[in-house]
């Protein structure tokens, strides 16, 4: 298996990545406060291919919010528990702006404990009711691992007979933002692999109200990683000329009305997949390479359903070669999980073994400079595909 | 400090029913170790004997209605509770008719409103959000969590009772405070006192000495039927592990051992109650002996995996 290290990037080769970067310059909670102030409803057209210049951009922040609203407006039984979530703080990513407002016996501000919040959210669930904890910076899921590891996801079924447990623990996740090494992490890896927590990823696709009704029907707890710097990214937009579609909680960036093989199929969680299109779009115009791209809304377990679509031919042949990209660092990765599964099932379909791309095996550093040199960005996406594809 | 009461003069007289239960539990875990001593068991427990009375006295202080959470240590939690020897030793050895399959076995178990896990102080956030969900839903309800001295070395005790005493939870802790943690004493792992660890969340804090249980029910009766209105109370039993930590593994010096003996309600009692305790025990003793006969000729549980 390959694994190729995105360390060493230069500040010409990030030059074309605007979400990380500006992120950071123009201090993005700002902007979702704005946005926060015109909030619109959720988007719906999950297939639209770019953003409807007649509409008023949804930011994922916006489609978040309006989500949680909806749920907790269709759910009597849905409580939001998390630190400094009340107006008009509305939570360290206003997230839950004007949930307190709107429900204030349900949406409950609490200390700075989240073993105990995520515990309560256990108790809730397990008298049937239903629970969303907010973790501040996903970094501190670690202090919630116990209820979530040992308690919750065991109590699915450690007792003999199923016991639903309808919560979901929402962490933001990833760097870009100079918030330092203990507030930057993307800690989907340290989560995979426990029977009865099913991960899942915000992405710029997924309607949220969707994927927060899909997470509770499963009766099991949830994760949901949130990448911090999609808060202020427009939901279903797609860098032209591609299109997106979505289909089974996948979506796919593709050119498939070309009707030619992809050279490569990329496979990124929703935190990815502005930088996935980025690469996607200079691979083809300066070096033609074609790239169809998977964006799953579920992490894990793996939804083996759109990779068996993806690598069958069809209408479009498949593609022979796969990368499959994280923003986490090197070991242990979901990637590595992806490629396993591509492995045991498709290898006989592929020209060589599934491409591994993720930020360097290293803290995640606060000056920008630093930051950048250790984050995939789309510069490493563009030239670890270019290798799988012209070696 | 409570000091100890004069043994002769601390003696109550408990009632058959009560009693019988306490022998019932005491001749459970005793048959436990048998078992796994002759090699019929799987894994591991932990055995409550000398702690049988406690849950014994709180029992009669709670509604089916409320939730129990226990520990590792919850046999008797469980036996007080529901009396059914048979689902909890098939499950303990995995055999048909045990209460949870087999899967959760002696520390994860499951029935009704009852609930146990293995991990220490876990529960406690837990019971937290199940009171969160009775102070709403069934008012005047309440989730009692059993733990122990040594517990109180998890954070998650006092994240819980941080925020059950913020949000005014139907709360009941009973703490078993055996005075070791596994092999380690009261002394070396646990700085200042219980009391003064409730005092600092301002949740109440009631000691319960010894196992007149008329006399603590009495007691206990009024502080939780408060529990009941929002008013959380931790319950702290100074009590006795008369056995090992789980199956052979008592490191304690000879004297500690003997001075647990001593103080076993069971040898106490049966000084001042002889016949009494010979009779019910020998039904105790029976009835185990049956139940076990039973659960070991069954076949295994079965278990279809999610």
């Amino acid at each position: 298996m390959t694994g190729v290290e995105t360390g060493v990037v230069t500040g010409a080769e990030t030059g074309a990545e605007t979400g990380v970067v500006t992120g950071v310059v123009t201090g993005a909670e700002t902007g979702i406060e704005t946005g926060m102030e015109t909030l619109t409803a959720p988007a719906t057209t999950g297939g639209a291919g770019r953003a409807d210049p007649r509409r008023p951009t949804v930011r994922v922040a916006e489609n978040l919010n309006a989500a949680l609203h909806e749920l907790m407006e269709r759910r009597p039984d849905l409580h939001l528990l998390g630190e400094d979530l009340l107006d008009p703080y509305g939570g360290a990513f206003k997230i839950t702006r004007g949930l307190s407002t709107r429900f204030p016996e349900r949406v409950l501000t609490t200390p700075i404990s989240e073993n105990a919040i995520t515990g309560i959210a256990a108790g809730l669930a397990l008298s049937g009711d239903s629970a969303i904890v907010e973790i501040m910076f996903g970094d501190f899921a670690a202090l919630a691992f116990d209820q979530l590891l040992n308690f919750a996801a065991k109590s699915v079924s450690m007792y003999g007979t199923r016991v639903p447990m309808r919560m979901v623990v929402r962490c933001p996740v990833g760097g870009g933002r100079g918030y330092g090494p203990t507030h930057s992490q993307s800690l989907q890896k340290h989560f995979i692999g426990i029977p009865g927590l099913a991960l899942y990823e915000v992405s710029p696709f997924h309607d949220n109200l969707a994927v927060f009704e899909e997470m509770l029907e499963r009766a099991e707890p949830c994760v949901l990683f949130e990448d911090k710097v999609l808060y202020t990214r427009p939901m279903h937009a797609v860098e032209s000329p591609f299109t997106v579609e979505s289909a089974g909680g996948t979506a796919r960036v593709s050119l498939d009305f070309l009707r030619e093989q992809p050279d490569c199929l990329i496979i990124a969680p929703g935190g990815m997949a502005h930088r996935a299109v980025a690469a996607m779009r200079s691979l083809l115009l300066e070096e033609e390479i074609l790239c169809t791209l998977l964006v799953p809304s579920r992490l894990y377990p793996v939804d083996t359903a759109p990779l068996e679509a993806a690598l069958t031919d069809g209408a479009v042949p498949a593609p022979r070669r796969v990368a499959v990209l994280e923003e986490s660092t090197a070991g242990g990765t979901w990637g590595a999980e992806v490629a396993h599964t591509i492995h045991q099932r498709y290898w006989d379909r592929l020209s060589r073994p599934v491409t591994l791309v993720h930020s360097a095996a290293s803290v995640i550093p606060t000056a920008a400079h630093l930051e950048r040199e250790v984050l995939v960005d789309e510069a490493a996406i563009h030239r670890a595909v270019r290798e799988v594809v012209r070696g | 400090m409570t000091p100890v009461l004069d043994l002769a003069a601390a003696t109550p007289t408990l009632d058959d029913a009560d009693l019988g239960l306490m022998l019932t539990i005491r001749a459970f875990e005793l048959k436990l170790l048998d078992l796994y001593g002759r090699g019929l068991l799987n894994g591991t427990t932990h055995t409550c004997l000398g702690q049988e009375y406690v849950p014994v006295a709180v029992q009669p202080l709670l509604d089916p209605g409320d939730h129990v959470f226990s520990n590792h240590r919850g046999h008797g939690h469980y036996l007080a509770r529901f009396q059914d020897l048979d689902g909890l030793l098939a499950e303990i050895m995995g055999r048909e008719g045990a209460v949870c399959g087999g899967v959760g076995g002696s520390q994860h178990i499951r029935r009704d409103r009852y609930l146990s896990t293995g991990v220490q102080g876990e529960s406690l956030p837990v019971a937290a959000g199940v009171a969160l969900h009775l102070k709403r839903a069934e008012p005047g309800r309440l989730a009692c969590v059993y733990i122990g001295d040594g517990t109180f070395g998890e954070g998650a005790v006092y994240e819980a009772l941080n925020i059950i005493a913020l949000w005014r939870l139907p709360v009941l802790v009973v703490v078993e405070n055996n005075g070791i943690a596994q092999s380690t004493p009261v002394t070396s792992h646990l700085s200042g006192t219980i009391a003064g660890r409730a005092a600092a969340f301002g949740v109440g804090h009631c000691r319960v000495e010894g196992f007149d249980l008329a006399a603590i029910r009495h007691r206990l009766g009024p502080l939780v039927a408060r529990v009941r209105q929002g008013v959380p109370l931790v319950a702290e039993f100074v009590t006795h592990r008369l056995g090992p930590h789980s199956k052979g593994d008592d490191a304690r010096p000879e004297p500690a051992v003997r001075e647990a003996r001593e103080a076993d309600w069971l040898s106490r009692y049966r000084t001042a109650h002889p016949a009494q305790v010979e009779r019910l025990d020998h039904e105790a003793r029976t009835l185990v002996d049956a139940v076990a006969d039973d659960v070991a000729a069954r076949p295994p549980s079965r278990w279809t995996r999610p």
